[in-house]
């Protein structure tokens, strides 16, 4: 054995037993100190009493990490992120002391979106808000229909009734153990990216979900209804799985814009789609996107990819991104089963510093594959709007279909809109269609509206809902009227 | 009541109305006639308030009001109206939507409650009938793939819904057939009141066939030459404008 490698060897074998717990802590500690190490790594499995898999798991994520190179090609810039300067479990908590330390702007936002003070002050992270439930509500419950715990519990009732399994996903690690074996990583692999890899390394919580065979889930799942759905932290881990014949639609986010300490966000969306299963995950995020200049929004890193792995199954993406300070997200579909179909619909924002790079990847494998993808872009202020996307089609993917659509809508002319659509096709039967346009709220456009009694925001509002109605309209209903709403608001004080 | 003086406008630096003098009372319908270029379509413009349009010098006061101090949507829920020549199209928002919102700003702006969808629809449906509107114009969206025709019956349905107390019509029987132009005399007529004043721009005299003016003016060159009754029209008609602007 050359002396190097032994060496090497040596050090490994050294580092793995003696310096388990290098820093100064224990388990019984509440939250571990800052920086990130292979000790974190297994601090936080130990935390959650994962076992032995899982952590192998978890530490095969993080080794692969330290070989990655922070990526460089997405449109969008921010200095240099700083990964040992962060809290990777339970962050002690360093928000403002009250409201009045809170940004005006946004508890403008929370008043013109109805949310009573006391919700406010838990969304804008003020120390203390969330420890006391207000008057009965859940936590952090935003949504007037779905805050009691009662009203959660009886749905949970309802789900297991079905054989739906839905909790959070550390949750499940323990009472569904063979399950996450077989699926976490099945889609986005340790290594897939280099925030994916961090994220498998270290994610605190999320969801996961299991619809049995042929079952309808009968009502709109929403990361609401989770009780203990507080605090899943900055890398958050879904997994959905859609037995054969099973059919779910699954609700992601707040349109409330939550501020939150942690920069940097990296969640990981698997779903998994088996033989005429359907899965819709619709998606509202409004991060807080920091001040007029920028300051202190979030960097919202995602990856989110879908596995229609059985004949006939379907994934439709929907999502309407009007916060965070940056946007780096592309929800994607291997299209896997014969005549299985991919879908993707999207409204992004950028205001003031907004940099959103957002789009898809459609992967055609099997045959008679079809994608859609509707991808709408509104740039105003300083804003930079990027759709980035990719329709590739494999030798196999015989007749297979992909129409695309981008548009871009520019509000004022400080900001941009930028399309880099991709096509890779390998298949002389495969039909691709791409259409693309971009536009600006015509002057005459508003002037008709105020013509007509509406102010400036209103007009501005209902035309650029008008713009992203397509995709708005595959919201659920519950999602579809405060995303119209939203959009107006995240627009104000953008024209004149 | 609305009073305009000595008006002056320009767009661009290029000086289009000058020293306009007019005033229209209560109740009254007034056409305003001329040739292409006299400063027809931007006089309705500056009284609605479109940007771009710079007032030099002048006064324009309605009810009282400093008109020209008004934003467009502040003049709109205070009871003017613009029949625009060329309706703008608004795609992906739907026809019902968007007037529904207009009403119900002009509802607030005048005390009254406002309407929800299913009122609405009542409100429309009955007012569609009787301008002999296909129901699905509500579904559609504002203006998008409307026939020239079309776009001009959906302007008088807003006209009607919001049933202003000055309405300016740019030239509102432009390419329209006798139907449509019955339509829209019909529209009219059935608004005029004691609290209801017009001012029609027109090109031609036919429509005033249908909607009988108190006054006709002439204007030329930005300011009106000629003023008259309904009887100025059939003149102009027979003799062209090039004999008013000669004399």
């Amino acid at each position: 054995m050359p002396a190097i490698t032994e060496t090497l060897e040596t050090v490994q074998a050294v580092t793995d037993s003696g310096y388990k717990w290098g820093f100064e802590t224990n388990i019984e500690m509440e939250f571990a100190p800052k920086g990130l190490s292979e000790d974190i790594v297994r601090f936080i499995s130990a935390k959650k009493k994962e076992p032995a898999w899982l952590l192998d798991w978890r530490l095969k994520a993080y080794r692969h990490w330290l070989t990655m190179e922070v990526p460089h090609w997405a449109a969008v810039s921010h200095p240099p992120i700083d990964f040992q300067d962060a809290y990777y479990y339970a962050a002690p908590k360093q928000g403002p002391k009250s409201l009045d330390e809170v940004d005006p702007e946004l508890l403008k936002t929370y008043a013109k979106l109805g949310i009573p003070l006391k919700e406010q002050a838990i969304l804008a992270g003020v120390e203390g808000a969330g420890d006391t439930p207000a008057e009965g509500r859940m936590p952090i419950a935003v949504d007037a229909v779905f805050d009691s715990v009662s009203v959660a519990t009886s749905y949970k009732e309802r789900l297991a009734k079905d054989g739906i399994v839905f909790c959070a996903i550390s949750e499940a690690v323990q009472t569904h153990p063979e399950l996450v074996r077989e699926y976490l990583g099945s889609v986005v692999p340790q290594g897939d990216n280099y925030y994916a890899a961090l994220n498998s390394a270290v994610f605190t919580d999320g969801s996961f979900v299991y619809i049995p065979k042929g079952v309808r889930c009968p009502m709109e799942l929403s990361t609401y209804f989770r009780i203990n759905a507080k605090s899943t932290g900055q890398f958050e881990r879904t997994l959905i799985i859609a037995d054969e014949g099973a059919i779910v639609s699954y609700l992601e986010g707040c349109t409330a814009p939550m501020r939150d300490e942690n920069q940097l966000h990296a969640a990981v969306v698997e779903l998994v789609a088996l033989d005429d299963a359907s899965i819709k995950y619709s998606t509202v995020q409004n991060w807080y996107p920091g001040d007029a200049e920028g300051r202190g929004g979030i960097y919202n890193f995602v990856t989110k990819r879908a596995a229609c792995r059985g004949k006939r199954s379907k994934v439709s993406w929907t999502q309407v991104e009007t916060g965070s300070a940056i946007t780096w997200k592309y929800p994607s579909c291997l299209l896997i089963g014969d005549d299985s179909v991919g879908e993707f619909y999207s409204v992004a924002i950028t205001n003031n510093r907004q940099q959103a790079d957002t789009g898809t990847k459609m992967f055609h494998i099997g045959a008679r594959t079809r994608s859609t993808i509707v991808s709408k872009g509104i740039s105003a202020g300083y804003g930079q709007n990027t759709y980035r996307g990719l329709v590739k089609i494999s030798p196999k993917a015989t007749d297979a279909r992909n129409f695309t659509q981008c548009d871009s809508l520019l509000i004022g002319d400080k900001c941009g809109a930028h399309t880099v659509p991709y096509i890779e096709n390998r298949c002389m039967s495969a039909k691709v269609e791409h259409e693309a346009t971009t536009s600006r709220i015509a002057e005459d456009q508003l002037f008709y509206c105020r013509s007509r009694g509406l102010t400036q925001e209103e007009a501005v509002g209902m035309i650029v809902n008008g713009f992203a109605r397509e995709v708005l309209k595959e919201l659920p209903m519950e999602f579809a009227v405060e995303a119209q709403k939203l959009l107006a608001i995240s627009l104000e004080g953008s024209v004149g | 009541m609305l009073k305009i003086e000595n008006l002056h406008a320009t767009i661009d630096g290029k000086q289009i109305l000058n020293g306009l003098t007019l005033t229209i009372a209560p109740g009254e319908l007034h056409a305003i006639m001329g040739p292409n270029g006299s400063g027809k379509s931007t006089l309705g413009y500056v009284l609605a308030g479109r940007e771009g349009y710079e007032v030099t010098e002048g006064s324009v006061t309605y009810n009282g009001h400093d008109l020209l101090a008004m934003t467009p949507e502040e003049r709109a829920v205070a009871g003017v109206f613009l029949a625009f020549q060329a309706p703008v199209e608004l795609p992906g928002v739907g026809n019902a939507n968007f007037l529904r919102t207009a009403l119900n700003a002009v509802r607030r702006a005048r005390g009254e409650t406002e309407v929800d969808a299913m009122q609405f629809l009542k409100l429309a449906r009955a007012r569609m009938k009787v301008l002999n509107m296909a129901d699905d114009m509500l579904k559609r969206n504002v203006n998008v793939g409307f026939s020239g025709g079309e776009k001009k019956r959906n302007e008088m349905l807003q006209m009607a819904m919001l049933s202003p107390s000055l309405a300016l019509l740019d030239e509102t029987d432009s390419g329209l057939d006798i139907d449509a132009l019955k339509m829209v005399a019909d529209t009219v007529n059935s608004l005029r009141g004691p609290n209801f004043s017009a001012l029609v721009i027109t090109h031609y005299q036919r429509l005033l066939n249908h909607i009988v003016p108190d006054r006709v003016h002439v204007l030329s060159a930005g300011r009106i030459i000629r003023s008259g009754g309904p009887e100025l029209a059939e003149e102009l008609e027979a003799t062209g404008y090039a004999a008013s602007v000669a004399a």
